[in-house]
C-alpha cells in the first residue's frame, strides 16, 4: 500500500455545457473525464496515451488540483488531495508539479529565467531562504543542462527545446515527488525531443520522481513509461505494464492505435496489418451507449450497446474494458 | 483571395511542355530574408526534382528550409521580406521563375496544388465549404453555379466525407480535424493537378485520423498519376509513402535517397543521427542517442559544412570547406566529406 504514492478511484470531471446570454442554461455536459481509476508507484512513470479530446490533459489538470472534480477521490501518500486545506494543501502543491506541452506560452515573456525558476520559491519560502535563492536557481539550470549564466535573460531568447528545460526547471524548483507532464516533447524536433526525453530520465533516477506521463505519441510513451493507461472518451480502456500493452494487446482501441502508428522501416511498408478505423471519435457531450469505443469498433455486437464492459482482468494478465478482449501482437 | 478582384482567368494553353523534362525540377535556388536583425539565408542551393506519379519526401526539422522550399516553386513565398537570390524552378521544362503573374497564376491549381498543415486556418471561416471550392471551378473553368456545386459534391464524394451533399453547404468551423484535412485536399484536387504539396498534412491530426489521411493521399495520387511532394519532420510517415527522400539543414539539401537505401544505411550523419535519436514503438529504449547542440541560426549559418558544430565525425576539412554534393551511386547523393566511408563502415 504505501508502495502507491497516487491513488486515483472512479475519478469524474464534467463540464456543463451552458446556453443563454444573461440567465445560462445548462442543457449538457462535457463528460471529459468519466470514472479513471489508476494507481502511481513510487518512482514510476505512468503514461497516460490517447487520441485528442480523450480526457488526458483534463485529469491533468484534476491532479494538480487547477480543477476540481466533479467526483471520485484521489489519495496522495494515502490522504484524500481532495480534502486537502491550508497548509496541507500548500505541502501538496509543492509536492505534485507540473510541465506543460507548449514552451512558448507557458513561460512568462516579461520575466527573466532567473525570475520564472524562483518564482515558486516567493510562495514557499521555507524551501529556499532569500539569501540563498540565486544559488539555488542556478543549480537549476545546470541540473536541466542549461548555462547557469543565463540567469538573467528572456525566455524569447532561447530555442523551444531550452524553454522545455526551463519548464522543467521551474518544476523542479520545489523539489516535487511528483510531476506530471502533459506532452513535455510533443511540440519540439525529433533531434531536441530525444535529449529532453533523457534528461527526463536521468531527472527520475536522479531525484526519485515519480511521472504521470501523458502525450499522443505511443513511441514517446513507450521510451519512458514502466505502465501505461489508454484512454478513450474520458475513460481508461486498458491499462498494463509497458510490455503487456505494447506486445499483448488485447482491447481493439489499443490494437488500433498501435498498428496506426506509422513505423520508420521502409522494409516493413505493406507488410504491416493496419487497422484502420472509420470515422471521428464521438462527441463527449453524448458519448454512445455502453462501450464508448463500439460506434468505430469492428468487433461490436449487440452487447456492446446494452451493457459498459468493465475495466478488468479478462484473457490477460492486465485489465482490459471490452467484452471480446483478445490477445493480438500489432507492433513489428 | 485576390482571384476575387482579379478578372475571370479562364483555362489558356501554357507554354508547350518541354519532352524529356522532368515534372519538376528545382536547381540552386537560393532564397533570404531581409530582416530587421541581418540577413537570414534561408535556402542555400536547393535542387530536386519530381517524376509524375512520384512521392519525394522532404524531411527536415524546423527552421531547415523545407516549407520555403514550397512556396517558393508556388509563388506564394512572402515578398519581401523574402528575395529569391538565384536558380530555377521548371514544371514541364519551362521556367516558373521568369513566367509572368498570370501565367504562374495558371499553373497555380491546375498544374501544381498544395495543402498546408493548418487546415481550419487555411479555410477561410466566413464561407461555407462548398464556396470555397466552387470558387476556383467559377473563376478558372467558368462553370456556373449549378455545375460548380455538382462539381464540389462530387469531389467531397471522393475524399470520402459522408453526407457531401449537406456538408457542402457547412462551414469549416462544422467540420472535425480529419473532415477539414480532406475537404482542403479536395479543394486542392479540383483543377486537377499534375502535382501535389503536401505541406505536414497530418502533423495536427491524431494517428488514427493520419493513417486515414495518408491512405486517402495515396489513393488519389496512385489514381491520377500525379507527382508528390510530401514535407515532413515525421520519419515514420516518411518510411511509409516516400518514394524518394530529400534530408534538409540549414537550407541545404544534405542528403537525397531512395527510401530503403536511406533508412538501411544514412549517408549523411545528420540523417543518421535523426534516425538514432527516434524513440522505438518496438522496443523500451534505455538511453536515446541524440544529436548535441540546436540547429544553427540561418541569420548565422557556420562555415564549411553548417552541420559541423553537431556532427560526431567532424574534422578539421569540415570546418572550412563546404562538403560537395558526393554521388554515392545512382539517385544518392549526400554533402558530407565522409559520405563514402560512413556508407561503407
Amino acid at each position: 500500500m504505501t508502495d502507491n504514492i497516487l491513488e486515483v478511484r472512479d475519478l469524474v470531471k464534467h463540464f456543463p455545457v451552458k446556453v443563454g446570454v444573461l440567465f445560462k442554461r445548462t442543457v449538457g455536459h462535457v463528460r471529459a473525464v468519466d470514472g479513471v481509476s489508476f494507481d502511481l508507484r513510487r518512482g514510476e512513470t505512468l503514461g497516460v496515451v490517447g487520441e485528442s479530446g480523450c480526457g488526458k490533459s483534463t485529469l491533468a489538470q484534476v491532479l494538480m488540483r487547477l480543477e476540481p472534480p466533479t467526483g471520485g477521490s484521489a489519495k496522495f501518500e494515502g490522504r484524500d488531495m481532495f480534502a486537502m486545506k491550508g497548509p496541507e494543501l500548500r505541502k501538496l502543491r509543492r509536492d505534485i508539479q507540473i510541465v506543460l506541452q507548449d514552451p512558448y506560452t507557458s513561460l512568462n515573456p516579461r520575466m527573466t529565467v532567473g525570475d520564472i525558476i524562483g518564482e515558486p520559491f516567493e510562495i514557499h519560502p521555507e524551501v529556499a531562504p532569500k539569501g540563498s535563492r540565486a544559488k539555488k536557481v542556478r543549480e537549476l539550470l545546470d541540473v536541466v543542462g542549461l548555462n547557469p549564466e543565463h540567469i538573467n535573460r528572456y525566455p524569447h531568447q532561447f530555442s523551444g527545446g531550452q524553454r522545455q528545460r526551463i519548464g522543467i526547471a521551474r518544476a523542479l524548483a520545489l523539489r516535487p515527488k511528483v510531476i506530471v507532464c502533459d506532452e513535455p516533447v510533443s511540440a519540439l524536433d525529433v533531434s531536441i525531443q530525444a535529449q529532453v526525453m533523457n534528461l527526463l530520465g536521468d531527472l527520475q533516477s536522479e531525484f526519485g520522481l515519480s511521472y504521470v506521463f501523458i502525450a499522443h505519441d505511443l513511441s514517446v510513451v513507450r521510451h519512458l513509461s514502466d505502465r501505461v493507461a489508454v484512454m478513450y472518451l474520458g475513460k481508461v480502456v486498458e491499462i498494463g505494464t509497458e510490455q503487456e500493452i505494447y506486445e499483448h494487446p488485447t482491447h481493439p482501441y489499443t490494437q488500433a492505435l498501435l498498428s496506426a502508428v506509422p513505423v520508420p522501416d521502409p522494409e516493413l511498408r505493406g507488410q504491416r496489418q493496419i487497422i484502420r478505423l472509420e470515422g471521428d471519435v464521438p462527441s463527449p457531450v453524448d458519448p454512445p451507449s455502453g462501450c464508448r469505443f463500439r460506434t468505430r469498433c469492428w468487433k461490436a455486437q449487440d452487447i456492446c450497446a446494452e451493457e459498459e464492459p468493465a475495466l478488468i482482468t479478462r484473457v490477460a494478465a492486465h485489465p482490459s474494458a471490452c467484452h471480446f478482449a483478445e490477445e493480438k501482437s500489432v507492433v513489428p | 483571395m485576390s482571384a476575387n478582384t482579379e478578372q475571370s482567368i479562364m483555362d489558356s494553353e501554357g507554354a508547350e511542355p518541354v519532352p524529356g523534362a522532368p515534372l519538376l525540377e528545382v536547381k540552386d535556388l537560393f532564397v533570404e530574408f531581409r530582416t530587421r536583425d541581418g540577413v537570414s539565408k534561408v535556402l542555400n542551393g536547393v535542387s530536386y526534382h519530381v517524376e509524375a506519379g512520384e512521392t519525394l519526401a522532404v524531411l527536415g526539422e524546423s527552421g531547415s528550409g523545407k516549407s520555403v522550399t514550397a512556396q517558393t516553386i508556388m509563388g506564394i513565398l512572402d515578398m519581401p521580406p523574402g528575395h529569391i537570390m538565384g536558380g530555377s524552378i521548371k514544371f514541364h521544362g519551362e521556367e516558373l521563375l521568369k513566367a509572368s503573374d498570370k501565367r504562374r497564376r495558371e499553373v497555380r491549381g491546375s498544374g501544381i496544388a498544395m495543402i498546408f498543415q493548418d487546415a481550419l486556418s487555411a479555410l477561410n471561416p466566413v464561407f461555407t465549404v462548398g464556396f470555397q471550392i466552387e470558387e476556383q471551378l467559377r473563376l478558372r473553368k467558368g462553370m456556373s453555379r449549378k455545375d460548380a456545386r455538382a462539381r464540389a459534391i462530387e469531389l467531397l464524394d471522393l475524399v470520402k466525407i459522408p453526407g457531401a451533399k449537406r456538408r457542402v453547404r457547412q462551414y469549416p468551423h462544422e467540420f472535425s480535424g480529419g473532415m477539414r484535412q480532406r475537404a482542403m485536399i479536395a479543394m486542392s484536387l479540383a483543377l486537377d493537378p499534375e502535382m501535389l504539396i503536401a505541406d505536414e498534412p497530418t502533423t495536427a491530426l491524431d494517428v488514427t485520423v493520419q493513417a486515414q489521411i495518408m491512405d486517402l493521399l495515396k489513393e488519389l495520387q496512385v489514381e491520377r498519376n500525379m507527382g508528390m511532394i510530401l514535407i515532413t519532420h515525421d520519419l515514420g510517415v516518411v518510411a511509409e509513402v516516400a518514394d524518394r527522400i530529400a534530408v534538409m539543414y540549414a537550407g541545404r539539401i544534405v542528403e537525397q535517397s531512395d527510401a530503403l537505401s536511406l533508412y538501411r544505411k544514412p549517408g549523411h550523419p545528420y540523417t543518421k543521427g535523426l534516425l538514432e535519436s527516434l524513440p522505438r514503438l518496438d522496443q523500451r529504449g534505455q538511453e536515446l542517442m541524440t544529436i548535441k547542440g540546436l540547429p544553427p541560426s540561418l541569420l548565422k549559418i557556420p562555415t564549411g559544412c553548417p552541420f559541423h558544430p553537431r556532427c560526431p565525425m567532424v574534422q578539421d576539412v569540415c570546418k572550412t570547406d563546404v562538403p560537395p554534393q558526393h554521388r554515392l551511386m545512382p539517385g544518392r547523393m549526400s554533402a558530407c566529406h565522409f559520405a563514402e566511408e560512413l556508407i561503407s563502415e
